[in-house]
């Protein structure tokens, strides 16, 4: 009996054709019209800051699969994602050896000395970015203001390697070209005894507009939550994300918000203001829904959503630090095992067997 | 998936491959030419393999019966046309492990001679629905949508149990496969006369006959079919791939659960497939055994795709060779539907009872990627018709954590295949819950062994320990009637002076004696009466306790002995000392 040539294997025989790497990439493109305005918005330093972290976490992934002698997943493209994702969540002027300690502390902490991709517990961008913010608070909370890369005051490519490799401003003094965030603004203002429209209105000019299109200070990817948003529901439209995660998040965060305004108004800031500041889009729809880092159960991600959004609200309004979203996400991160184990679907036929 | 999110779903998930269809839908059904040779399997269906009931050189008639079955939950094997049987070996089968299968081999003689005592029912819907299910039993008829569960068994609820419905799979949900949809459009006077047979049978009055309306012509044959016949309704179906399980179907058509580990009966209602259906009109008409079913040959590897009507035995080769022959670019040839059915290691497989479609498939349509880890990203939740969580259960699978596999609902997986379809990862979910299934089987089976070679050895060591101790009692005896002995020669011997430690000693010993009699006596009874009501009882606990008993009996018996020996001893040594 002659055996056939045919490769033989176990049901089913045919695949829908999602793979990893399609799946990485379309959260990459998701990124990409954020990313552009970044780039524009903040100049030649932004896409250095991406470049850098990106390039870092690829090349530690290459040295762990050879150090874990398995081949190359460089072409998942999950590192690359890491990278990105790193950068979005930096400001746009950071020292180069901050991005590479971030980028090389993201993949190697973050997720190859748990077994690599699918095994890590945190969001490896989130964990790199909390970390960078512990280690380096003066290089993690120094917020270029926005400069057009077209514009006759943008820096040029030189100038740009200049700030990001040695620090050199040349002539320009940092006070004159950093500012505050809009959420930076309001805790220091506000700690200080001032009114939330004291300290926003009145000195820094806020607007709701200009800050959702992204032409105010704030990390690379923190600057147009319009168009983070439109890359998220392009995602959920190619059904690699459901709207679970972010649309619970961002009710976590602004359902309480908005309670809080009604009832004061001048010490809390409306609900919309928690929503176009600060990193709560970004890690809405890019940074919670991580898919090996949040639940997979629908109830669960519920729970989950809603949980990042409250905890980054109440960071915002007590903690320690103005911007929430990391830490929310990072400690949520730690919940989701147990949110899967107490949210399993009903079953096809489980409840008449209770019924029996 | 993109197209499968705007389709009304009527279960929970479910995925939408192509369809491939257009491939072999169009193909009318046709005959083959007769096989030189046949490899009947005796073992065609879910339950215990037949027991071979011809021997090799003896001439077979068409329709004879050649596997008595063995068992209960079994069906028999019939000679699919006349010959001889050249040999009863194991030979290979469409087996997902590439196992082989006691087949009868038969050379066929061309002649296609009818056994001629089959029969049909004479008027069958006045007849005992109870005739009807032993003339469905004993033509072998089986589910022919793949699953090949003996039909009668299906067709004679449990008591107390009624089917209020009679469910018809006409759904055909793998891709490819048009073998139903032919049989429907082609043979509906069969499949409607089958419905009435089976609803008598089962002594039911409504029947609903589940189509997905990608077969629009199958939908209009049926519906024309039953127009005047209000009991019998047509429901076409949304596409939706697994449809045609029999729990899906249920839920789609009458939105009602079947309960997790019951049966559909459970609802009132009973799922057959319509070519099974098909084949019970021709049994109780014709007494006709179950011997021949609808093949879809398809796939982009195959040169003329086809709906033909096969033997069962018929070699894949054999198909394949009548159709055109394979494609130089064939990867996979796979027996069934893409999504459920195997892969064959040997074209000498020979077609079954269950073989509802044979295709070659190329590179195009089975692309092949590496498995990469999983990344957690829910799709297989989403996919799934069960609602379970494969990702907990792969882990838990691949682990060898199998009783955590079994809590994440295991047993409710019907391996459709939807979770392996969707995976990213391209991870073999199906495979893994297949091993987990498998391993939990072996597992229970070697316990079930050794409990059944404790028992033994527990009846064997109480058995052992009541001979011991009926030695022991009389050896003590013995001993005791010595020392007695002894003493009284020695007290006539022995001079005043030393009658104080001599009398002393005596004593000892014959107290030690009586002590140890007594104490060997008291354990033995214990003892036994434990073992007795461990052996009587058969319970696990009582036995184990009594062979603990028998094991302390034991060891306070062999330092009693000791003791008494070392007693004896002494009082033996103070004896020949006074003397």
């Amino acid at each position: 009996m002659a055996q056939m040539s045919l490769n033989v294997i176990s049901s089913p025989h045919v695949h829908g054709g999602d793979s990893i790497p399609k799946v990485m990439k379309t959260v990459i493109y998701a990124l990409m019209p954020a990313t552009a305005l970044s780039v524009v918005m903040f100049g030649w330093p932004a896409l250095l800051v991406i470049l850098l972290t990106t390039l870092s976490c690829m090349v530690t992934e290459w040295v762990f699969m050879k150090i874990r002698n398995r081949a190359s997943t460089l072409d998942d493209y999950s590192a690359a994602l890491t990278g990105l994702l790193l950068a979005l969540t930096l400001p746009p002027h950071t020292p180069w050896w901050v991005c590479v300690v971030g980028g090389v502390f993201a993949i190697a902490v973050g997720k190859q000395i748990y077994g690599g991709l699918g095994n890590n517990m945190f969001n490896p961008a989130l964990i790199a970015r909390v970390f960078l913010l512990i280690s380096f608070p003066v290089e993690l909370t120094t917020w270029p203001i926005p400069v057009d890369i077209f514009g006759p005051a943008s820096y040029g490519l030189y100038d740009s390697f200049a700030i990001i490799f040695s620090g050199d401003y040349g002539s320009l003094s940092m006070d004159a070209i950093t500012g505050a965030t809009p959420l930076g603004q309001y805790r220091m203002e506000t700690g200080l005894g001032k009114t939330v429209q004291d300290a926003l209105y009145g000195l820094y000019n806020f607007d709701h507009a200009q800050v959702a299109g992204g032409l105010v200070g704030g990390s690379i990817g923190e600057t147009s939550a319009a168009l983070l948003g439109l890359g998220g529901i392009w995602m959920i439209r190619k059904k690699l994300i459901t709207w679970h995660i972010p649309v619970s998040m961002i009710l976590g965060c602004i359902v309480p918000a908005g309670l809080f305004w009604l009832a004061n108004s001048t010490v809390y800031p409306d609900p919309i203001f928690h929503l176009v500041t600060g990193g709560l889009v970004l890690g809405a729809f890019f940074m919670a829904t991580d898919m090996v880092t949040s639940p997979v159960t629908f109830k669960g991600q519920l729970i989950f959503g809603f949980l990042c959004g409250l905890l980054t609200w109440i960071i915002r309004t007590w903690g320690g630090y103005p911007e929430g979203v990391s830490f929310a996400v990072v400690i949520m991160n730690t919940a989701v095992p147990l949110i899967d184990q107490y949210t399993r679907p009903t079953i096809y036929g489980a409840v008449k067997k209770t019924e029996q | 998936m993109g197209i499968a999110s705007k389709i009304r779903r009527l279960f929970h998930g479910g995925v939408h491959p192509p369809e491939y269809k257009d491939l072999s839908e169009n193909c009318g059904i046709e005959a083959m030419p007769m096989p030189e040779r046949l490899f009947v399997p005796l073992h065609q269906h879910i339950g215990a393999p037949c027991d071979p009931c011809v021997s090799v050189g003896d001439k077979v008639l068409k329709g004879q019966v050649i596997g008595k079955p063995a068992g209960f939950v079994s069906s028999p094997v019939h000679a699919p046309t006349s010959g001889t049987i050249v040999d009863i070996k194991e030979h290979t089968v469409g087996h997902p492990s590439g196992l082989t299968m006691l087949c009868a081999i038969i050379d066929t003689d061309g002649a296609d001679t009818w056994l001629d005592t089959l029969k049909g029912i004479d008027d069958p819907m006045n007849a005992e629905p109870s005739s009807l299910r032993d003339q469905i039993r004993n033509a072998g008829i089986v589910g022919l949508g793949g699953a090949t569960f003996p039909t009668f068994i299906k067709l004679s609820p449990p008591k107390g149990k009624v089917a209020e419905l009679l469910l018809i799979n006409g759904v055909e949900c793998e891709p490819y496969l048009t073998c139903d949809a032919r049989l429907m459009e082609e043979q509906t006077e069969r499949v409607i006369d089958g419905i009435h047979l089976t609803l008598h049978a089962l002594q039911t009055k409504k029947c609903i006959i589940g189509i997905e309306n990608n077969k629009p012509r199958a939908i209009e044959a049926m519906q024309k079919a039953v127009a005047d016949e209000p009991n019998i309704t047509v429901q076409a179906l949304p596409v939706m791939y697994p449809q045609g399980g029999e729990k899906q179907l249920i839920e789609a058509v009458t939105k009602k659960q079947v309960p997790s580990g019951g049966l559909p009966v459970d609802v009132g209602v009973i799922v057959h497939n319509v070519a099974t259906i098909a084949a019970i009109s021709d049994a109780i008409r014709d007494g006709k055994p179950l011997i021949n079913r609808l093949v879809t040959v398809s796939g982009l590897g195959i040169n003329r795709p086809a709906n033909v009507d096969a033997l069962f035995g018929t070699p894949v080769q054999s198909l394949i060779d009548h159709c055109g022959g394979l494609k130089q670019e064939t990867k996979r040839v796979v027996m069934g539907g893409p999504m459920m059915g195997v892969t064959l290691h040997y074209m000498e497989a020979p077609v079954t009872k269950g073989t509802s479609g044979l295709l070659a498939m190329t590179a195009k349509e089975a692309h092949e990627e590496q498995e990469r880890p999983c990344i957690r990203c829910g799709s297989c939740l989403q996919a799934c018709p069960v609602s379970l969580m494969p990702t907990e259960m792969a882990w838990f699978s691949r682990t060898e954590q199998f009783d955590m596999a079994k809590d994440y609902n295991l047993y409710d997986c019907i391996e459709c295949g939807s979770c392996a379809y969707v995976c990213p990862s391209n991870i073999p979910l199906v495979h893994y819950f297949r091993f987990a299934k498998l391993s939990i089987g072996a597992a229970e089976r070697e316990a079930r062994q050794a409990e059944i070679s404790k028992k033994r050895t527990k009846i064997k060591d109480a058995r052992v320990v009541k001979e011991q101790e009926a030695r022991a009692a009389k050896k003590a005896a013995m001993k005791a009637k010595m020392a007695a002995k002894r003493k009284a020669s020695a007290s006539a011997t022995k001079k005043p002076a030393a009658t104080d430690s001599t009398a002393a000693g005596d004593d000892k010993a014959a107290k030690a004696a009586r002590a140890a009699k007594a104490a060997q006596a008291a354990k033995a009874a214990r003892a036994k009466k434990a073992a007795a009501s461990g052996d009587a009882g058969g319970d696990d606990d009582k036995a184990a306790k009594a062979a603990r008993a028998a094991k302390a009996a034991k060891a306070a018996r062999a330092a009693k002995a000791a003791k008494a020996a070392r007693a004896a001893k002494a009082a033996k040594a103070a004896t020949e000392q006074s003397e």
